[in-house]
């Protein structure tokens, strides 16, 4: 019988000799309340030979979170790239393996692999304005790219964020938000599908932002993450507005189990979307948006 | 407002972007300016379609009555239009119109739209174009709305 022996292999962002596929226990020192459903956790991460996970990750790439004995999952970091002291993860309650993440009290352990993926564009846009158009949950990724835009303001141009939430309770990082409008150079617009007479903002899907945008489409970068459904839609609208498809970049999501390209899972087309995305450039994975997966 | 200053205003308008100077100097003749209070009602359900609104500034919230609440199902402000149902004969207003800010913008009569069209046919094919965009960008955003894209979808054991 012949055996085959694998090599794990290495992502770019993990140090050398690192198995991407052990998790490494961190410690839960947070756990903080976002929405009704959602919730942030913060994590102290171990040290491997002198970096953390934390310290590696680059904005818009995820780590798996192992609940041991209960499940793995892969969870976008959603915290400030520039605080390696602190791994932060923004989860929403779903199903076992979330709910289990999301009730768990400060001193537990939590498995963490990674960071894996892809990540957004930062230096690519340098010198362009960027539009952050995110969905629901999908803020959490973008946060990071916001947290770095801001952390190197001139290094880009005009800041514009459009977030679409279902109700106005379902709004994620309200403060932020409207603390990042405030802010020179920025907007920030929010809207919510459903508004009851409370709510005194926008009303309707998030791409009906779009007509407020003020950035010159040819030197802007796009970075898209919502429902797929949503991406789709906003993805149109930008180019009809004149995005090239180059600067528009979307996070995908599929059921991804190894991270690391082996077991195949979470296949789009051509792609691992764990190990070739989340990140993609519309002009790659577009053609592999509008297939029906069974 | 002067008459060059309002013809001005309205050419302005993301509605009327792109429209000829003839075109907007009979739409300049067919409006007038009008004002409404935080939390006036512009219209309510069921009243008839009297008027075609391009609004200038504010925020109006398109509303509608269940019992015992109001369900708040579009928002539209600045560079947009309210009202195109006004531009269909016998047909009364869906929704109620409450404006969530002081709202400035420019109105003009339905049937006198309808009648200058009519007249014109070549200047209400341009204008009604135009409203069918909106018509059409409406109907788009209304099925994405419905399809609940943010709902709880649990799956893959997470």
């Amino acid at each position: 019988m012949t055996t085959f022996q694998t090599t794990p292999a290495t992502s770019p962002s993990e140090p050398p000799g690192a198995n991407p596929m052990t998790p490494l226990p961190a410690r839960l020192i947070g756990v903080e309340k976002e929405t009704h459903d959602t919730y942030t956790l913060t994590l102290e991460p171990a040290a491997v030979e002198g970096s953390t996970i934390a310290s590696r990750f680059r904005p818009g790439q995820f780590s798996m979170l192992y609940d041991f004995g209960v499940g793995e999952l892969p969870i976008s970091i959603s915290g400030d790239p520039e605080r390696p002291e602190q791994l932060v993860y923004t989860i929403r309650s779903v199903g076992p393996v979330t709910t289990s993440l999301v009730t768990r009290s400060p001193g537990d352990s939590i498995g963490v692999r990674g960071p894996f993926g892809t990540p957004w564009p930062m230096t690519e846009a340098r010198g362009k304005s960027v539009l952050i158009v995110a969905g629901g949950i999908g803020l959490a990724p973008l946060r990071p790219a916001i947290y770095h835009i801001l952390r190197h303001r001139g290094d880009y141009n005009r800041l514009v964020i459009l977030y679409g939430a279902r109700s106005p309770r379902d709004i994620l990082f309200k403060k932020e938000l409207s603390a990042w409008g405030l802010l020179p150079d920025t907007q920030s617009l929010v809207t919510v599908d459903y508004g009851g007479v409370s709510w005194r903002g926008h009303v309707g899907v998030v791409t009906t932002l779009f007509k407020s945008i003020r950035a010159q489409p040819s030197e802007t970068y796009a970075l898209l993450c919502g429902p797929e459904v949503m991406m789709r839609f906003a993805l149109r609208e930008l180019q009809i507005r004149g995005l090239p498809k180059n600067q528009i970049f979307l996070s995908m999501e599929r059921n991804m189990k190894c991270a690391a390209g082996f077991c195949g899972h979470c296949q789009l087309g051509p792609f691992f979307v764990c190990k070739d995305g989340p990140v993609f450039s519309s002009a790659a994975i577009e053609p592999w948006m509008d297939l029906y997966e069974a | 407002m002067n008459s060059n200053q309002f013809q001005g205003t309205l050419a302005d308008h993301a509605f009327l972007a792109g429209l000829a100077e003839s075109d907007i100097k009979i739409l300049t003749a067919l409006s007038f300016e009008v004002r409404f209070q935080e939390e006036q009602i512009i219209f309510r359900e069921g009243d008839p379609s009297s008027f075609f609104y391009l609004i200038l500034s504010g925020r109006i919230a398109l509303e509608v009555l269940a019992p015992g609440h109001v369900l708040r199902i579009q928002t539209v402000g600045e560079g947009e239009e309210l009202g195109w149902s006004s531009l269909l004969a016998s047909v009364n207003k869906q929704f109620q119109a409450r404006c969530l800010e002081p709202v400035t913008a420019f109105a003009f009569d339905g049937a006198q739209i309808v009648a200058r069209c009519e007249d014109d046919p070549a200047f209400g094919f341009r204008l009604l174009r135009r409203v069918l965009a909106t018509v059409a960008d409406r109907l788009r955003a209304t099925r994405l709305q419905l399809l609940d894209v943010y709902a709880k979808r649990g799956g893959g054991g997470q």
